[in-house]
């Protein structure tokens, strides 16, 4: 690859980790076709900014389980609490989107810092029940204080002020995609930014063995409690999207569903790859989509099974297979 | 002034009714080369792990230059100039020698907690990096996953990412352990040829190795000291050899 083609020169190692971070054209190629339903599938503009939060949302575990090795099943407390919190705040005190979004994600920073102090003194199968044990705690917690969520029935009657006092959230979605767009990309960017950061190296080198990183005097509890906070914060972001592009907030917004949906999300696609996430969310979102009209009720069959395929031939997902397709044929074309 | 750069005292651990560390005193005066050995069983490791902190000891205290940090953790240990080696391979299979070693040099500096810089723009972590890399004879295998590298030079890259911390103590767990006899002697070429401010305690079964780097020989037996002195006064114990050589006892 690049490295090899420089080596002569870029005996300047600062040189070599500069190009491992540099941006791909490839990246360039994603983002424009991000831009693709606005042209193509006007129709489809709602199902767009769906994805774009679950992608959000994806990304945020990603950052955890990717990069830090933390595995939850229990994602959905940030997501959730964050679109009630926002829901509830539109509610109660005004519609403006941007401090509704405030809100939402300061509700879930806040549960993410608390609970960060939990999350790393524990690993493996210990983590996975605390995460799971705590979203179910507030799935109940919601369900039973209806007066305020509206339980089972869901939060109904938020009413969201236009963007800016001028874009209105449309029928058709096409507020909702371009704001829940923005906020992905923007996001994106400052975790690519951070991955690419001395902290990100931490952050891998915890992922990679945890137990050498306090031998190299590396304070690790304090590293994952800082970056669990922040995925916190991120899937807040995502919730508090939800919440308001589609105007209401259903008890599912902490539902251990959406919690496995998301990590099946980023498996597919190949955890610890930053678009990993992203892609693992259209191709589960559109074949979800697309499957449900056929047969609705056979919709997981078809998932567990490309699950399946796809961890037992795919080791780092789809977007890892797609990465060595690409060496190969490149390694191909150059023999030529 | 010479306060020992180690030192331990009453250093006790059980496991269970088994003695694993028993009344452990030990001093290492700065720049010393100390070989740790003994049977297998005898708590050479279960020692080392005492004095980093990986273990919490029952009873007994642990002075680094003077400081007592029985009560610290692992990783504020080696920030106090602790630092250690693995007998089995404890490296980061997924990163590459340059990224393994500058992230112990970043960690050290205390820039791993900056998330908005790239990583390329802290060039005095990352070219300290590259000459202990170097230093090492790992500079041109630097860019290659930790997981590709042949055992010798991960063994190596276990020494590269202790030495990132900038130890005045450094503890080294079998350096060559698992590495042909041919080769064995490279690692500890690079071991004999680190400062001399250093403060060395290895752990090895290689006789010739230990009487040819060390300046002072500790035999651990049963958990606890069996007895201590130059090459020439261990060389010279019968008992050492009955104990040691022979095999025929242990607790």
């Amino acid at each position: 690859m690049a490295s090899i083609t420089d080596a002569g020169s870029g005996t300047e190692p600062a040189r070599y980790l500069k190009r491992q971070t540099r941006w791909h054209w490839a990246e360039t190629l994603f983002w424009l076709g991000t831009l693709l339903p606005f042209f193509l599938f006007p129709d489809y503009l709602q199902l767009a900014s769906q994805i774009a939060i679950t992608a959000l949302f994806a990304l945020s575990l990603d950052l955890i389980l990717g990069y830090a090795g933390i595995v939850s099943l229990g994602h959905t407390a940030f997501f959730g609490t964050a679109a009630y919190a926002a829901g509830i705040f539109s509610k109660m005190v005004w519609g403006e989107p941007f401090t509704g979004l405030i809100v939402g994600v300061a509700a879930a920073t806040l549960l993410g810092y608390a609970s960060s102090f939990i999350i790393a003194r524990f690993r493996h199968l210990t983590l996975i029940m605390i995460t799971l044990g705590l979203a179910l705690l507030l799935e109940q917690a919601a369900n039973s204080a209806s007066w305020l969520t509206g339980g089972s029935d869901g939060l109904q009657g938020i009413e969201i002020w236009p963007l800016l006092g001028h874009f209105d959230f449309d029928l058709w979605g096409y507020t909702a995609y371009t704001y829940s767009l923005i906020a992905l990309f923007v996001v994106f960017l400052g975790v690519r930014r951070l991955i690419n950061s001395p902290f990100g190296l931490a952050l891998r080198g915890i992922r990679e063995n945890a137990i050498r990183m306090p031998a190299i005097g590396a304070p690790s509890r304090k590293h994952i409690r800082t970056v669990y906070t922040l995925s916190a914060a991120i899937a807040g972001l995502a919730g508090a999207l939800l919440a308001q592009t589609t105007q209401t907030v259903a008890l599912d917004a902490l539902g251990f569903q959406r919690s496995a949906d998301v990590l099946i999300m980023v498996v597919l696609g190949g955890a610890g790859r930053l678009y990993g996430g992203l892609i693992g969310t259209i191709v589960y979102m559109i074949a979800h989509d697309q499957f449900s009209g056929i047969a609705p009720q056979y919709w997981y069959f078809w998932i567990g099974l490309l699950l399946i395929a796809v961890v037992m031939f795919l080791p780092n997902g789809i977007l890892g297979g797609l990465q060595v397709a690409a060496a190969w044929v490149q390694a191909r074309w150059s023999k030529r | 002034m010479t306060a020992p750069a180690l030192k331990t005292s009453g250093l006790s651990k059980n496991f269970g009714s088994l003695g694993v560390a028993r009344d452990i005193a030990l001093d290492l005066p700065v720049g010393g080369r100390y070989a740790l050995i003994g049977p297998n069983g005898a708590g050479k490791t279960t020692l080392i792990n005492l004095m980093t902190g990986m273990l919490k000891p029952d009873a007994g205290s642990i002075v680094l230059g003077g400081e007592d940090v029985t009560a610290l953790e692992p990783q504020d240990r080696v920030r106090k100039g602790l630092a250690r080696t693995f007998q089995i391979n404890t490296l980061f299979p997924g990163l590459n020698a340059l990224e393994a070693v500058t992230l112990a040099v970043a960690e050290r500096r205390g820039v791993s907690n900056q998330f908005w810089r790239n990583i390329a723009e802290y060039r005095e972590s990352i070219e300290e990096a590259y000459e202990i890399l170097a230093k090492l004879k790992l500079g041109d295998a630097c860019y290659q996953p930790t997981r590709e590298l042949p055992y010798g030079r991960q063994r190596l890259l276990e020494i590269a990412l202790a030495l990132a911390t900038k130890p005045r103590v450094l503890l080294l767990d079998e350096p060559a352990a698992g590495v042909p006899h041919e080769e064995s002697g490279e690692i500890f070429d690079v071991v004999a040829g680190l400062s001399d401010q250093l403060t060395l305690l290895f752990i090895e079964h290689d006789m010739h190795v230990v009487f040819r780097f060390a300046s002072h020989i500790i035999v651990l037996v049963g958990g606890a000291i069996y007895t201590e002195g130059t090459p020439a006064e261990i060389a010279a114990d019968p008992g050492v050899r009955e104990v040691y050589l022979g095999k025929r006892h242990h607790g």
